[in-house]
């Protein structure tokens, strides 16, 4: 699945879809299939249940693709649908993170001098490690990809979703906020508090205790 | 210590600015200030490097965190999307028992 276009524009893909091409609905299959799997997943407590609200999207979609408005990219229309069936199931039954994890401060008071300090005040006590000056294979192997996987994972919902989007996905971040009804600042600072605890996954895994 | 002072901005607030930052959500001063912090701040530049590195691995978890779409569900959904672009002849019953049967 590359990222170019087969069809010209969006509404190039709607035409294509309201006439029956069955490539155009496989094109659209696939390229959403893992955004729509990996959201599904932060909602239920399964992969298997995931799966069905996915389902249930895609018949969505189908049914409603003559009714679309092209308001939204087509991306954006499906993804919402989504959104809206994984909510209206209201399964909120995966065990769920302490909030205050997750609103820490990027880095530890501890990592500045003190407000006080005569020279330095609010400048790193102890500087973080430049990942760099580690054996690139080590930052790059697949052990600390699955850590980053495992970081994500124990995210609150929302925090999992955006980063899921933003990073995952590499989805922009105005189509983020449409998609999960944020505001663009909300949507940073979500992302930033995401990104903060799983720099300090990787960072504890690359670095040690 | 040589070199100029690293600025006004304190690292501890720049850590908290990087994803703004890394998005070019930020006002020209406030980036410009960045900018000069990160040039004489090897730590704070050293953040920027693990956030973008957070970014890439990121990325990269989407290479191998699911299994491929189910061929069976693929032609279920392929089965409703051709379906529904039948002609309009009326609720068919043949479709029906078709799609009741997956």
């Amino acid at each position: 699945m590359g990222d170019e276009h087969p069809y010209a524009d969006d509404a190039t893909l709607v035409a294509a879809l309201r006439d029956g091409d069955e490539d155009a609905f496989a094109w659209l299959l696939d390229r959403l299939d893992g955004p729509l799997r990996r959201l599904a997943r932060t909602f239920v407590a399964t992969p298997a249940a995931a799966d069905e609200v996915v389902a249930e999207t895609w018949l969505a979609v189908v049914e409603g693709i003559d009714g679309f408005e092209q308001r939204s990219s087509v991306r954006t229309w499906v993804t919402r649908i989504l959104m809206n069936r994984a909510r209206t199931r209201g399964v909120r039954d995966r065990r769920s993170v302490p909030f205050s994890s997750v609103e820490a401060p990027t880095f530890p008071p501890g990592a500045f001098l003190g407000p006080d300090h005569p020279r330095w005040p609010g400048h790193w006590a102890a500087p973080p490690r430049a990942w760099d000056e580690l054996p690139a294979e080590r930052l790059e192997a697949r052990e600390t990809v699955a850590r980053v996987r495992a970081a994500i994972e124990a995210l609150p919902p929302l925090h999992r979703q955006v980063i899921t989007l933003r990073d995952v996905e590499g989805w922009p971040a105005d189509e983020t906020c449409a998609v999960l009804d944020l505001s663009a600042a909300n949507q940073r600072v979500v992302l930033h508090r995401a990104r903060a605890r799983v720099r300090d996954a990787v960072a504890s895994y690359l670095e040690g205790p | 210590m040589t070199g100029p002072e690293p600025t006004d901005l304190p690292c501890a607030e720049l850590v908290e600015l990087v994803t703004d930052y890394l998005d070019g959500a930020l006002p020209a001063d406030w980036r410009a200030r960045i900018d000069a912090h990160l040039a004489t701040c090897a730590g704070c530049r050293a953040v920027v490097a693990q956030w973008e590195a957070v970014i890439r691995l990121g990325g990269r978890v989407a290479h191998d965190d699911l299994e491929a779409l189910e061929p069976d569900v693929r032609d279920a959904l392929t089965a409703a999307f051709r379906s529904r672009a039948q002609p309009q002849a009326g609720p068919s019953s043949g479709w029906g028992s078709t799609s009741s049967n997956q």
